[in-house]
């Protein structure tokens, strides 16, 4: 687990962070925040780069957080064809993706809900990758800080309380074929490894959600990737086409390989 | 590298943030004086503005009770500098040995405080909570405050050494103070205070005037507690926030009617299907004008409020 976390934060740190200085004198200079993208970019997709979003990919951010450790962000996606995956990024966060989905047949991707942490004034992108393979990207500045290292509002043991519960609520009844807005949480401190305890001086070893998949029946809606940018109790809003099974399940599991699974009967919830 | 560089190197300019009282602002107060709210009980009003370099974050109303034997301070100060003024005004007043020091929540306008009394090896006193509370936050504040006044203005954070699982009483000699540890309400550490033989009743941040409270413990927690304070028929009251005393009643009619205006507001909007943002936008918004910071804390309080309210 420690060796996965240094993994983690040291090899998208050197990428925000290394890279910026050598390129550009003032690292908060739109320059260097476009050279810090530039790299990622290049981690993050191997070498392509994303085009404009010309109106595909939106992304919708708060200027000014109001609270960095729960910032809100809305993905709106209007393509030809649906989009094969998309990714969050959040610049200067020390794990940049926030958020890595790739839809299946049984997602109706329009509009995706986050909430995030965000450690310093940022860039952030969502990037959409199409049915050619081609990507196309939005981004906006975001001013917020100190919300991964921003600790927990209670006690270590009182935030992993409930670990690894779930809710479901859809936006209107469940009908197969139909497309309908859902809504997931899971209760989970998300914590960053980034707390230090006053007594101890030891930080808070890191333990967060790093997958998250759901299906209906045999089609997958989606599958996520995600890391310490999620704010705790993740909430994630999505699209889904409800199949003939009705039954979907939910499958979650965090950076020290703790699972747990849950089926909903969608066809028959009354919420 | 080590792990510790590594946050170093992420950790940049602690601008704004999680902190709920130490958001650089504007207002200079009036040199600081003390008001007498009853027998030998003297209060140091707050400013109500965010902490800054010339206020030294004392924006909590802070003070103490000369008993017989022994003084207590109700609260310590919102920095190691308030905390000394209020060790001086103190020593203006009276010898009598610093017995008592209250922690009453794990936040840094409240505890900071505390370092400019440890020479007189008191008692600090502080809810069951609060040594996990203090040790998951107290470095975050601290480093935050030294940005905005100075390391030497800060001081350390000073954990409790007598606990309180419910109730607890002490006695400063002729004068009987009653503890109170309460259920995650303003935050998950509140301690109230109650002065037996002056009737005087000490909240502390459970009670919010005129500065708009911010949600750090349970929305639902708070109006429940509040409720509950409201059947004990309080009469002279030191809230944590605002004039330095005030009826209890008519003041707490305010708090609540801000929570639970916050509450039905959030409970709509989920209710309705809506989204996190379109309820920190528009709930509890009719509450502006009755408030002093509104727009500095109202839409994290909804924020705070709806991932609350959204698992019920």
């Amino acid at each position: 687990m420690k060796t996965r976390l240094a993994t983690a934060i040291f090899g998208l740190c050197a990428l925000g962070f290394a890279a910026a200085p050598a390129l550009a004198d003032d690292p908060d200079s739109p320059e260097a925040r476009q050279s810090r993208w530039q790299e990622l970019e290049k981690a993050v997709f191997q070498g392509k780069t994303a085009g404009p979003s010309n109106g595909v990919v939106t992304l919708q951010a708060p200027e000014r957080a109001e609270d960095a450790a729960l910032v809100p962000m809305t993905v709106t996606l209007t393509p030809a064809d649906k989009v094969k995956a998309l990714w969050l990024i959040i610049d200067d966060n020390p794990m940049p993706v926030a958020a890595h989905m790739v839809f299946g047949p049984a997602a109706d991707p329009h509009e995706l809900k986050f909430r995030v942490r965000v450690n310093a004034y940022t860039n952030v992108h969502a990037v959409a990758q199409l049915q050619d393979g081609s990507l196309v990207a939005d981004a906006k500045f975001v001013k917020a800080s100190g919300g991964c290292s921003a600790p927990m509002g209670e006690g270590e043991e009182a935030a992993l309380k409930g670990l690894g519960e779930m809710r479901l609520k859809l936006a209107g009844a469940a009908q197969p074929g139909v497309p309908v807005e859902a809504k997931l949480m899971v209760r989970h401190p998300n914590f960053n490894g980034m707390q230090m305890n006053q007594l101890t001086r030891m930080y808070t070893p890191a333990r967060y959600i790093d997958k998250i998949s759901v299906s209906d029946g045999a089609a997958k809606v989606f599958d996520l990737e995600s890391g310490i940018s999620l704010a705790s109790n993740p909430v994630l809003s999505f699209g889904l086409v409800p199949q003939a099974s009705g039954r979907l399940r939910v499958e979650v599991s965090d950076s020290m390989n703790t699972q747990w699974s849950r089926d909903f009967e969608i066809l028959h919830m009354t919420d | 590298m080590s792990r510790a560089k590594a946050f170093d190197m992420t950790r940049r300019a602690f601008g704004a943030g999680l902190c709920l009282c130490c958001l650089p602002a504007l207002a200079r107060g009036q040199p600081a004086t003390l008001e007498e709210v009853g027998a030998s009980v003297f209060v140091r009003r707050g400013v109500d503005a965010e902490a800054d370099a010339a206020n030294l974050d004392g924006i909590a109303n802070i003070g103490f009770i000369i008993g017989e034997q022994a003084v207590l301070v109700t609260e310590s100060g919102g920095s190691l500098a308030d905390g000394r003024l209020l060790r001086k005004m103190i020593r203006d007043k009276t010898d009598k040995p610093i017995k008592y020091v209250v922690l009453s929540h794990g936040h840094p306008d409240h505890f900071f405080g505390a370092g400019a009394f440890v020479e007189d090896a008191p008692v600090f006193i502080g809810h069951h909570n609060l040594p996990q509370a203090l040790e998951m936050r107290g470095e975050f504040y601290r480093k935050r405050l030294i940005g905005l006044l100075g390391e030497s203005n800060v001081g350390p954070v000073v954990l409790p050494t007598r606990i309180v699982t419910g109730e607890d009483e002490i006695d400063l000699g002729g004068r009987r103070i009653a503890f109170k540890a309460h259920a995650p309400a303003h935050t998950t550490s509140d301690l109230s205070m109650l002065d037996r033989s002056g009737g005087l009743f000490f909240p502390a941040d459970l009670l919010f005037v005129g500065r708009i409270p911010p949600l750090d413990g349970s929305l639902t927690g708070w109006i429940a507690q509040l409720e509950a304070m409201r059947q004990e028929n309080y009469g002279r009251t030191v809230p944590g926030h605002g004039p330095a005393s005030v009826d209890f009643g008519p003041a707490s009619d305010a708090l609540l009617r801000y929570l639970t205006t916050l509450r039905d507001g959030v409970r709509a909007e989920i209710d309705a299907g809506g989204s996190i943002e379109q309820a920190m936008n528009h709930v509890a918004q009719s509450e502006r004008s009755n408030w002093k910071l509104f727009d500095d804390y109202n839409k994290r309080n909804v924020a705070e409020a709806f991932s609350e309210l959204e698992w019920q």
